[in-house]
């Protein structure tokens, strides 16, 4: 993995710190094009991987990609799946079984009957396969080294104690997209723990990591204990505290742990990006 | 260890179990749903019990407490029936569709001294907690205006069929989106006595309202603007804000941050003339585990804390929600005037 991955997050209106600033950047990226624009900016100054949700204007992103293949031969995309809202809404708009139905190709509800009462088939490795793939399909030829789930499913899964289904989507993605998977959770420590469990050994794990302890679930001291004494392979996250630290000494305290591999972060301007990369590289070695 | 047990698996249900589970104190021990889809996968992927029939899994499970996250419309009977067998009970929001099913369950859980709230989780949300303390405090003086809003993408286009739609489950606007900012409302700035030009728009539903505009009059006099529209797609998600007009200054709060206003300095508060922001990193209430917001582990948290130690909380009470109820019925009544 690179050392820096630039995220997506201000091009769709997401920003921890204030609703204005959203519909801010909701104006200002309103165009595919202002998107791409940035994004190339980000190479110019040296980023190669762009880790973004599975958004539907990024399948516009990935068009352009696929139209430009010698300019971006060696870009990177890491997927998260799933965009959240978009189920949610559907959720409380047409219920579990309705969204799935929308969202999964095909009839996955095949009926049979048996002894007269219709049955459903309920397959639910098989949704997950295919729900995977509808939300893999838009970024087909494009480079996809790391997968991961978004921390609202990883979090409910683990919260469910489900963890059968990390095994699954452990192997699934190894095996039908040759790539390493990646889980975004909001509760690193208790993942962690979990994931070694079922026999996941040094997974790419991406959480929350900074000096004032947002987001950082358990307090930030188990945090670094875990980036101190554990084997596992960490992208930090939110490492401005959502805007609270100014961007030095944010990126000072990440050079504390020597295992931090990636650091994520999001930026509007090239000069924010050039600024950010910087101090990355300055202070992880 | 306190032996927990959910009602209901829908987006708040599934939410609720994931967050009561990994609770230390707790061993939740039996989920409950209709949906024979859900019910399969919590058999094949987890080790809790499952059940159809909410009766059943009560009268089995020797339960200290249930959350009960099914449509409105459910409530009272799975309260009623939770609260006669001795269970302490969380009961997702709004709390009733009647106000006189409402009464009779508050007076249900008092006679049996059980430990009750409503999920009216905002109120675990840190920057809505400052706006109550700084009120408290009087530092923008004589209050004379309020604006307290919601909007959000829920229904977007001409179809869908939830209960969410369906007017005698408990569906529209006002019910889902509108109880949280009229709960709001009374807890933060005053109890809500009067309606007035209450307007229930359908945007995109045909039989539930999308939108809901009212002028209300608190207890304490003051009046002012309920603005809620859940069919607004320039919002990601739910936005849920108060704005608070005093002859001192002015504050406009959400769930992200809180900006204050002052038109001279308050030393006490450390607030400078003009404008301050106050951001939700400095004002999130810690939590051991973390889904979709603080505020909904913190609700849970309190909870739990309230079994164990017996008492009454004091934040989304029984009493609190159920007036909630009553200004509905209020704005019901007036929009039909």
């Amino acid at each position: 993995m690179d050392r820096v991955l630039f995220g997506d997050n201000q091009f769709f209106a997401v920003s921890h710190l204030s609703d204005e600033k959203s519909r801010e950047q909701a104006i200002r990226f309103k165009d595919d094009a202002t998107i791409i624009r940035v994004l190339d900016q980000a190479m110019e100054v040296g980023i190669n991987t762009f880790m973004c949700t599975t958004h539907d204007r990024i399948a516009n992103v990935c068009d352009h990609m696929r139209s430009n293949p010698e300019k971006y031969r060696n870009f990177n995309i890491f997927p998260c799946m799933p965009y959240a809202h978009k189920y949610a809404n559907a959720v409380t708009d047409l219920g579990i079984i309705g969204t799935i139905k929308q969202y999964v190709p095909g009839n996955i509800f095949s009926a049979f009957t048996k002894g007269g009462v219709a049955f459903i088939r309920k397959d639910f490795i098989s949704i997950m396969e295919l729900l995977i793939d509808s939300e893999m399909k838009m970024f087909r030829g494009i480079n996809t080294p790391v997968i991961f789930i978004q921390n609202v499913l990883v979090d409910m899964i683990l919260g469910l104690k489900m963890f059968e289904v990390f095994k699954e989507y452990d192997s699934y993605i190894r095996e039908k997209y040759n790539a390493e998977p990646g889980y975004i959770t909001m509760n690193m420590p208790a993942l962690l723990d979990t994931l070694n469990s079922i026999g996941i050994e040094n997974p790419i794990i991406c959480s929350s990591i900074n000096k004032i302890g947002f987001r950082m679930s358990g307090g930030k001291d188990i945090y670094e204990k875990y980036l101190k004494e554990k084997t596992f392979r960490p992208i930090a996250m939110q490492v401005l505290a959502a805007g609270a630290l100014r961007p030095k000494e944010a990126i000072e305290y990440l050079g504390k742990f020597p295992k931090i591999e990636s650091v994520l972060f999001g930026a509007s301007s090239k000069s924010h990006i050039l600024e950010t990369k910087e101090l990355i590289e300055k202070h992880l070695v | 260890m306190i032996r927990a047990g959910i009602i209901g698996l829908g987006k708040m249900g599934l939410s609720h179990a994931a967050i009561v589970s990994p609770h230390p104190d707790v061993e939740m021990a039996a989920v409950c749903d209709t949906s024979s889809l859900i019910l399969d996968a919590f058999k094949k992927f987890s080790k809790v019990n499952v059940y159809s029939d909410y009766i059943k899994m009560i009268d089995k499970e020797k339960l200290d407490c249930v959350v009960i996250a099914t449509p409105t419309r459910f409530h009272y009977p799975i309260v009623k029936y939770a609260l006669n067998n001795g269970i302490h009970t969380f009961c997702e929001k709004p709390f009733s569709l009647s106000t006189k099913e409402g009464e009779e369950l508050l007076t249900l859980a008092n006679q049996k001294f059980l430990v009750t709230q409503v999920g009216y989780h905002n109120h675990f949300i840190g920057t809505f907690r400052e706006l109550k303390r700084l009120l408290e405090a009087e530092i923008i003086g004589e209050l004379v205006h309020f604006n307290g809003e919601a909007y959000g993408p829920v229904v977007t286009k001409e179809k869908g069929g939830t209960w969410r739609s369906d007017p005698i489950e408990g569906g529209g606007c006002l019910f889902d989106y509108a109880s949280h900012v009229i709960n709001l409302i009374q807890e933060i700035i005053g109890r809500p006595v009067k309606a007035k030009g209450t307007l229930l728009k359908k945007i995109y539903s045909k039989q539930v309202e999308d939108a809901v505009y009212s002028v209300l009059t608190l207890d304490t006099g003051l009046s002012g603007v309920l603005l809620v529209n859940w069919s607004d797609e320039t919002y990601r998600k739910m936005s849920t804000s108060l704005t608070l007009q005093g002859k001192k200054g002015k504050i406009i709060c959400d769930a992200t941050e809180i900006k204050i206003y002052l038109k001279e300095e308050n030393t006490n508060e450390n607030l400078g003339k003009g404008w301050t922001i106050k951001y939700i990193t400095d004002l999130a209430i810690p939590v051991n585990f973390y889904l979709r917001g603080e505020e909904y582990s913190a609700q849970i948290d309190n909870f739990i804390q309230c079994v164990i130690e017996r008492k009454q909380t004091d934040v989304n009470s029984f009493e609190q929600a159920l007036y909630t109820d009553k200004v509905i019925e209020l704005l019901i009544a007036d929009s039909k005037n």
